[in-house]
């Protein structure tokens, strides 16, 4: 994503003229451009459209990788599957809470941290597992979670 | 990659398969680096560029191949390597053997004997993967070819045998051929429900109308499922080879595969696959000269549990909310577009090239009598060797767990094995001689589903696994049918309070009552199976739950309000590591010397008891 800020109508322009009336594939593009679903960007499209907003919302909540709030600069997935929860995905959920006082779908004050849960990362051999920032960890300990989120707080510390 | 231009004629594949055949040759030096994410995630991708620096800094690159593929298998001790000739396997490979590897097994012919697997039986190391139990127990008709083929390189897949299968069909068999033979060898569709493939064909074959579609359902949302996710990323050919297949049977012209966007790496493996399809002249119009055409379209799903149900996939597929509908019309007539669709799981599209090579006979000769050839199985959970696992319909969960899996880890005891995924059930001891099929384990309570396969041991609590579904069920139910949306959040209330301390022995019949009320009276699969968690784990495990409701006891010591912690003031050595570890500031120590914790403020996080050395905190 560039610094500058996207042209909403020139997305809503492409991303139509792409996926036509379809709302999920719509909303996945919009989400792509601003990383979560924007409320007047959303009604923009409807005006657009002629979806109405109703079916918008609905599918925007229907679906859970798609989001009505802004994501934070880092985002933290921890997999809920049901290896990873019987091997203590609960555990790395708690740690994280301990660590940056955020819990699932909660993002830290300072807009640095967003927490997801997910069903599934496919990777059950690792259980408990965790995607930051699109890394995937597996085989984790609350240690761990610790860690690697110590890790960050310091890379983005040193960056500033 | 080599320049071919279009396969106009099946004879052309075959030419082509001739000038590929190079990529057969056994004595040539290859390592192959397991690519997938279990095994990315523990730094393969690092390995497999180390490799690579060292080949080239050596000037061997052209004489040893490095290839990096799908799965595996033995996730359990990754990241994997196999060298061959001999496909020796190396286990838990870092970056830093790769010198090693190239100076000892590639260039003098000896082994890296620390790398090796060493069989918990003998003690001894296992060179070759084929004498690994893990590998020798199972029948890997699918998944062996992941072993050979880089996913990237439609050749590849040519030079083994890829594509013929698409070539005999459309250079002579006719389209109810095809079905014949998918019936014939009582191929059935792995998606879960086990539906007969070549009936389904049939369906929507004869439906009338013009228009029809092939739909993959590659949204495989089941937790500790992720059979469907190596086959894309380890052989997406074979899955686009099952589509036209299937295309060609039914008389579609179009495609979609459905699959979840929480698989990014499938996604881009997919669309190069299809892309160099495309090139080929694999996909689109008059494929191998035979007037068929087809083509198809990537559609990503945004991330919903019910949309493995069909009617809810095809609408997910279409770009809306992916709500199910009443059955009938059945998608074999009203499907994608309203028109006439058959919806296949992505492992039943790979076993369909498979059916057409070997012939319907050879394909049914593995198998049961109801069902055809293999199953695969994602083994996860408590067990030893955890991985992926393939094996012959009518093999028993006992040989795969104690088996393939090498049986429960740390010497802990087994208590149940869950499969099928939230719609699934757990079952007991008692039940591991029943063989794997869709109609025992759904007897038994259970479901075969897609195929996970969780393996429990005593420190599971089946309580907390039965609210863990429901609390899953919960939140994936669309809410369209009453029941389901507040029969499960009763339900889900009812285990709260077990798992609270507050039960009653009546509750459990309450539980029963209403579990059975919201299998009956809902519309879809997804709502019709949210009670087998609950129902099956009543069946088997009733004590568990009665020590919850009756003693206020969890047994395994995993629901909070039912123990405790407690530090054994005889073991502890007083060096304060737990108290320095509770976050709750609930352990202090003691005039002894010694530390207690304050029950009082303990929040039981268990945080204490992980880092006493000396094992002296217990659950009590």
């Amino acid at each position: 994503m560039s610094n500058k800020l996207p042209d909403v109508e020139e997305i809503l322009e492409g991303a139509v003229k792409k996926h036509g009336l379809a709302v999920v594939p719509l909303l996945q593009e919009i989400q792509e451009h601003f990383r979560y679903l924007p409320e007047e960007v959303l009604r923009k499209l409807s005006q657009k459209t002629g979806i109405p907003l109703i079916e918008i919302y609905h599918a925007a909540t229907f679906y859970n990788s798609l989001y009505l709030t802004p994501r934070a600069k880092h985002q933290i997935n921890i997999c809920t599957g049901t290896t990873c929860h019987i091997r203590g995905s609960g555990k790395l959920i708690e740690e994280v809470f301990q660590v940056l006082g955020i819990g699932p779908g909660e993002t830290t004050s300072d807009g640095n941290f967003t927490l997801e849960t997910v069903n599934c990362l496919g990777c059950c051999a690792v259980a408990p597992a965790m995607v930051v920032d699109g890394k995937y960890y597996g085989n984790l300990t609350p240690g761990d979670v610790r860690e690697i989120l110590n890790k960050i707080m310091e890379k983005a510390a040193v960056e500033e | 990659m080599e320049a071919t231009s279009r396969l106009a004629v099946p004879e052309d594949l075959a030419g082509l398969r001739e000038r590929l055949k190079d990529r057969l040759d056994e004595k040539k030096p290859r390592l192959v680096v397991c690519g997938d994410t279990g095994c990315t995630v523990r730094d393969s991708r690092e390995l497999a560029a180390a490799i690579e620096k060292i080949l080239s800094e050596q000037g061997l690159s052209d004489r040893v191949e490095l290839k990096v593929t799908g799965c595996l298998g033995f996730c359990e001790k990754g990241p994997l390597m196999l060298v061959f000739p001999g496909a020796i396997l190396y286990q838990k490979v870092q970056p830093s053997d790769a010198g090693e590897i190239v100076e000892k097994t590639v260039l003098k012919n000896e082994l890296v004997e620390r790398l090796l697997y060493t069989d918990p039986e003998s003690g001894l190391p296992v060179a070759c993967a084929y004498d690994i139990p893990f590998y020798k127990l199972q029948n890997r008709a699918l998944l062996e070819t992941c072993w050979y083929i880089n996913p990237l390189d439609i050749y590849d897949y040519i030079a083994r045998g890829g594509y013929a299968a698409l070539a005999k069909v459309l250079g002579g068999m006719t389209p109810e051929a095809v079905i014949a033979e998918m019936k014939e060898a009582r191929l059935r569709g792995r998606g879960g429900a086990g539906f007969a493939t070549g009936l389904k064909w049939e369906f929507c074959r004869s439906s009338p109308g013009e228009e029809k579609y092939i739909l993959c359902n590659a949204d495989e949302g089941d937790p500790g499922a992720f059979m469907d996710r190596s086959l894309l990323e380890g052989n997406p050919h074979a899955v686009l080879e099952g589509m036209i297949i299937a295309a060609y049977a039914v008389g579609a012209k179009e495609g979609v595969i459905y699959i979840r966007i929480e698989y990014p790496t499938a996604v881009l493996k997919l669309e190069e696959a299809v892309r160099q399809a495309r090139e080929l002249g694999l996909l689109g119009k008059d494929i191998f000269g035979s007037g068929f055409d087809f083509d198809v379209i990537i559609s990503k799903g945004a991330g919903a549990f019910v949309c493995g149900e069909e009617t809810a996939l095809i609408r997910g597929a279409e770009g809306k909310v992916g709500e199910p509908r009443q059955k009938p019309p059945f998608p074999a007539d009203v499907g994608f577009r309203g028109k006439p669709t058959v919806i296949n799981n992505v492992e039943t599209f790979v076993n369909v090239p498979l059916v057409i090579n070997q012939g319907a006979a050879l394909y049914h000769s593995t198998g049961t009598e109801s069902s055809g050839g293999t199953k695969i199985f994602c083994l996860v959970g408590k067990v030893k060797n955890t991985g992926l696992v393939e094996v012959p319909f009518g093999t028993t969960l006992r040989q795969i767990i104690f088996g393939i899996g090498g049986g429960i880890k740390d010497g802990k005891k087994f208590k149940a094995v869950q499969t099928g995924g939230p719609s699934g059930g757990c079952l007991p001891e008692a039940m591991l001689d029943l063989k794997v099929d869709f109609s025992d384990l759904a007897q038994a309570g259970s479901i075969m589903g897609s195929g996970g396969m969780i393996v429990m041991d005593e420190d599971t609590c089946v309580v907390d696994v039965a609210r863990y579904f429901l609390q899953f069920l919960k939140s994936e139910s669309c809410g369209k049918c009453f029941s389901c949306r507040v029969g499960i959040d009763r339900l889900l209330e009812i285990l709260d309070r077990i798992i609270a301390g507050n039960g009653s022995v009546e509750d459990l019949a309450l539980l029963e009552e209403l579990a059975v009320t919201v299998k009956d009276t809902t519309m879809c699969g997804l709502g019709q199976t949210s009670a087998n968690p609950v129902l099956s784990t009543l069946r088997y495990f009733r004590d568990e739950y009665l020590a919850h409701v009756r003693d206020k006891r969890c047994p395994a010591g995993v629901c909070r309000s039912l123990f405790r912690y407690r530090i054994d003031e005889d073991l502890c050595a007083g060096c304060g590591a737990c108290a320095e570890q509770c976050p709750a500031g609930a352990i202090k120590e003691t005039d002894e010397g010694c530390y207690r914790i304050d029950h009082g403020l303990c929040t039981v996080c268990g945080a204490c008891a992980e880092t006493c050395a000396l094992d002296a905190i217990t659950k009590d």
